[in-house]
């Protein structure tokens, strides 16, 4: 088949242990999500080929990339894997153009060649005018974008961005989330993006791996995490409600709906954040209440552990959790009416 | 006390023990320079320094300093890129073995060198057997016993800067389809040039004052192998102004060189 399929397993000493199965067809980005010492960069090494495996395989397009039991592995520069590091390292010795030109070099293609390619992919990441500026002058978000156009230049098999925007500033990371979503939907192989933010992953990946030491522990869509976490990590870090809309005058506007939140400056386009435990839920119409207050209905409901979560529908979709006392208290079931509300202070909000 | 006079004080310069050990520390340096100064010749420099032999150690210090630096660029990047990337059985010995010359006595190196290297030593036998090739007393001893006390200062640098650099440089540019040649080349080489350009000052430096080794294992035949310091050790019993004039010259060169490499390439960074 086309695509990546891998299972990787590392054991560094006692207490680091990477064991995971990822699966990526063509034309699909998958989200490594997971808490910092996960051992998402040691993947990475793995897949890119700086590090050996110690058991497992990795295969893009059929192509046996390594497998210790058959004594197989194909080196990082036979691999036409794309990285874009974490910190993006750049050569620091060599001017942008040069960066850009470095996997070309290499390739065999005459000067001249490089040369107009170099410049196509300048021009198409505007970088143009930062062409002989060198890596040490340029700002984190220009950084990422010479990153990426080095990685992609070379027209890799696969593409590894391991932590794309995690250098960036708050601004900085919202425009290039959108970029990057053009960028990736422009590359036809496997994609894989490491990070430990799950609004990035939520925005970015078509499914989710989550990983927690050196194991994945949930595999799905954003909605089937927020629905079903498996773990408390999934439930407090990846769990929570992401809502696209715009921002006026402390009111965010979420397809038609309008929830207050408690950042009155902020205008345009944004993100915002809500946490399943920071919605609560009524039987009747609640008294003195937050004003973010509806009507809706429980569509889906599933009990884990010491905790339930609901699904609830129109107007404003969302995932809320409960505990089992009171979910039982409210008798709360598929197809229960419930009032629904949320502190507008609870509703974080950055811009999009 | 109001603020700003902490403050001041807070800034007012470094303590004044420091500076003063520090000026002790500097005129170990200084005195001597000074002494060498007082004493020289400069109405009979000009003379002094184109006497045959004075031309003559210049010229084979120069040489075997360059050639000695040479050779230890040539196989000491290759061994200190060893001892930094490849874990290899008995690395410490290694790194041990080729780390000796620097504590080691020169005269000690001298004698090994040509216990091993003599016409009747171990490896200079066969040597000379083969290919007539004589060692000992010959220009090329004198490179040899430059290389033998020089190299570990390259060694020692290079391996240091290896060690300390990101190798995610070296990842990224094999990810973009370099092979180990193409990465050396214009990856690792190049991030590390300060320390490079640093190992060689260091080990010509070395080569060029080399004395102990020199004159144990390749003798004090002018023109052949006496060089500079040689020379310098020689007129100090017989002309003295001579001596002066030579260590004077060796004083320049040796500053210019270094203070000239310091401000092009050897900058700190």
């Amino acid at each position: 088949m086309s695509g990546l399929e891998a299972r990787v397993h590392v054991e560094r000493s006692a207490q680091f242990r990477l064991d995971v199965e990822l699966t990526i067809p063509e034309g699909r980005t998958v989200a490594l999500l997971g808490p910092n010492g996960a051992g998402k960069s040691t993947a990475v090494a793995t897949l890119a080929g700086l590090t050996p495996l110690q058991a497992g395989h990795i295969k893009l397009d059929g192509r046996v990339l390594d497998d210790p039991a058959a004594a197989r592995f194909v080196p990082p520069e036979e691999r036409q894997i794309g990285v874009v590091f974490q910190d993006y390292v750049l050569f620091p010795h060599l001017t942008v153009a040069e960066n850009v030109a470095f996997g070309l070099r290499s390739g065999g293609s005459t000067r001249a060649e490089v040369k107009s390619e170099v410049v196509r992919w300048l021009d198409r990441f505007g970088l143009g005018d930062l062409a002989v500026a060198r890596p040490p002058d340029l700002s984190g978000g220009q950084a990422q974008q010479v990153a990426l156009a080095r990685a992609l230049i070379t027209e890799p098999k696969m593409l590894l961005l391991d932590e794309p925007l995690a250098a960036l500033d708050v601004t900085t990371r919202a425009q290039l989330r959108h970029e990057l979503i053009d960028h990736l939907e422009g590359f036809s192989g496997p994609r894989l993006l490491i990070t430990h933010d799950p609004t990035e992953a939520f925005l970015l990946a078509d499914e989710i791996y989550i990983i927690e030491g050196g194991r994945i522990t949930q595999v799905g869509s954003a909605d089937d995490i927020r629905i079903r976490p498996r773990t408390s990590y999934i439930a407090d870090l990846a769990g929570s409600n992401l809502l696209v809309g715009s921002a006026a005058a402390g009111i965010v506007m979420v397809e038609g709906f309008e929830l207050l939140v408690g950042d009155t400056h902020i205008s345009g386009p944004v993100l915002a954040t809500v946490h399943p435990r920071a919605i609560s839920v009524h039987r009747r119409h609640p008294e003195g209440s937050p004003r973010n207050t509806w009507q809706t209905e429980i569509l889906r409901i599933e009990h884990y552990g010491d905790r339930v979560r609901l699904r609830t529908g129109d107007p404003l979709p969302l995932t809320a959790e409960v505990t089992p006392v009171a979910a039982e208290a409210l008798a709360l079931s598929a197809g229960s009416k419930v009032w629904i509300s949320v502190k507008a202070t609870e509703i974080g909000v950055e811009a999009d | 006390m109001d603020r700003p006079t902490v403050t001041k004080r807070g800034v007012s310069g470094p303590p004044l023990v420091i500076v003063l050990l520090a000026a002790v520390g500097l005129a170990v340096f200084v005195v001597p320079l000074f002494g060498l100064l007082v004493q020289t010749p400069w109405g009979g420099l000009a003379r002094l320094l184109s006497s045959d032999v004075v031309l003559d150690a210049i010229r084979l210090s120069l040489v075997s300093s360059i050639a000695a630096t040479v050779i230890s660029a040539v196989v000491g990047v290759p061994l200190a890129w060893l001892l930094a990337r490849v874990d290899f059985p008995g690395r410490a010995l290694v790194r041990g073995l080729v780390l000796l010359p620097l504590v080691l006595p020169p005269v000690v190196g001298g004698a090994a060198l040509l216990f091993a290297l003599g016409r009747r030593g171990v490896v200079g036998e066969p040597l000379y057997e083969m290919t007539g090739l004589v060692l000992p007393f010959s220009t090329w001893g004198v490179i040899l016993a430059a290389t033998f006390v020089s190299m570990p200062f390259l060694v020692i640098t290079v391996e240091g800067a290896l060690n300390s650099l990101d190798r995610r440089y070296e990842g990224a540019a094999a990810s973009l389809g370099a092979k180990r040649g193409a990465v050396l080349r214009r990856i690792t080489l190049p991030l590390i040039r300060p320390s490079l350009v640093a190992g060689l000052v260091l080990a010509w430096a070395r080569a060029l004052g080399e004395f102990g080794a020199t004159i144990t294992f390749a003798g004090n035949l002018q023109g052949r192998t006496q060089t500079l310091p040689l020379a310098v050790f020689v007129a100090l019993e017989s002309d003295r102004d001579t001596a002066i004039a030579l260590s004077l010259l060796m004083v320049v060169i040796s500053l210019t060189v270094l203070v000239v490499l310091r401000s092009r390439w050897w900058r700190p960074s």
